[in-house]
């Protein structure tokens, strides 16, 4: 009888490089992915709310407040001072590092020279109209991380300076 | 002279045991990430370029999307049971333990308190649908009517007892909703003396 000679015997092989491969390629998907998911958190502390005595307030410095006022269509409107007799302003700027950040690091530069105490910055305030956003909220809070100003609070808008926004046309649907 | 001869070393490695090890990582990989519960208020989030990511346990999570529709949601299971509770008795709507049961089960939810035996009816699925659920009645008082205002104060309660720590509390809320609506959310956290919450954000490139 004839015989085969397969030539001793041979492991069967598989090559794993491919499946090793797509195996590493899941892998980083995945971890990528479960890392950014997650959403972020962006902490925000509120000023007191002083039900009994609304009216106790603490009195700074003009020169060293500073107010932005958010108004519709993704602009600010900022001014230094109070806002019947700004010191500075008031001066239409959009979000951005275009926009109102240079206006920041420079006051954030300069109040403290004024002043002549590194303790007594600039302190920002912030008043969201009803025609801004939530996206505009989260835009300047997040300006104020970048620039590292250390004060600066959430306000409530009043009347005039609602009126100052609908003069310079930022209070529309 | 004799030549010397150099072994061909072959080139193949043999890589079961790195497919061993590579499949295991992503077993791994696959069990701990968390499928998506599908929302019933689908929110698109304002970017930021913070880093810090939100904390996984303790948190009362409100949304605010769509209009000003308010939904509220707790992460911790156990004290959901014990926040529908209190609920129940400021309200004088009795809820049985099933409903309970199921309700602990339910993510995050945005009915009047009235309705919401008529939710825990529904199923998994049902309740998820857009446009479903009206969002919790909120106002400026602190008497009844304001129920997410309960709400909060409710699961606040019911962390504490638990774990014996206050309950983190964070916003969600839509880009494009108006701060009105934001605002109002915030005033009621100030009434119960929170100050503290954070708000939710996704990660926005450098180039801002």
């Amino acid at each position: 009888m004839a015989e085969l000679n397969t030539g001793g015997k041979q492991q069967p092989r598989v090559d794993l490089t491919a499946m090793v491969d797509l195996a590493f390629l899941l892998i980083t998907f995945f971890m990528l992915t479960t890392s950014i998911n997650k959403p972020n958190a962006m902490d925000v502390a509120m000023p007191d709310k002083n039900k009994d005595d609304p009216e106790d307030r603490l009195e700074v410095a003009d020169n060293r407040t500073m107010t932005l006022l958010l108004g519709s269509g993704n602009k600010i409107e900022w001014y230094v001072g109070e806002y019947s007799n700004p010191l500075e302003g008031p001066e239409i700027v959009d979000y951005g590092k275009e926009g109102i950040r240079p206006v920041l690091l420079r006051k954030l530069k300069e109040v403290p020279q004024l002043t002549g105490d590194p303790e007594k910055g600039l302190i920002v305030v912030i008043r969201p109209s009803d025609k801004s956003t939530h996206r505009n909220l989260v835009d300047i809070l997040d300006e104020m991380n970048i620039v590292q100003a250390r004060q600066y609070m959430i306000g409530t808008i009043s009347e005039p300076e609602i009126e100052v926004l609908k003069r310079d046309n930022l209070y529309n649907d | 002279m004799p030549r010397v001869k150099v072994k061909r070393a072959s080139t193949t490695i043999d890589m079961t045991a790195m497919c061993d090890v590579s499949f295991l990582l992503l077993t791994f990989f696959i069990l701990t990430a968390t499928a998506r519960q599908p929302e019933p208020l689908q929110v698109d989030t304002p970017a930021s370029a913070t880093q810090v990511k939100v904390p996984d346990d303790d948190l009362g999570l409100i949304t605010i999307g769509n209009g000003g529709k308010v939904f509220f949601g707790v992460v911790n299971r156990n004290a959901r049971g014990r926040m529908l509770e209190l609920m129940s008795e400021k309200y004088s709507i009795p809820f049985t333990p099933e409903e309970k049961a199921e309700f602990s089960m339910m993510e995050t939810f945005g009915v009047p308190m009235g309705n919401l035996k008529q939710l825990i009816g529904l199923g998994p699925n049902d309740r998820v649908k857009e446009g479903l659920q009206p969002g919790i009645p909120v106002d400026s008082t602190e008497a009844l009517s304001n129920e997410l205002f309960h709400w909060i104060y409710s699961a606040r309660v019911a962390t504490k007892e638990q774990k014996d720590v206050e309950m983190r509390i964070s916003i969600k809320g839509d880009a494009n909703e108006k701060y009105p609506e934001i605002k109002k959310v915030i005033d009621v956290l100030q009434s119960q003396k929170v100050n503290k919450f954070s708000l939710i954000t996704s990660l926005r490139g450098s180039d801002f």
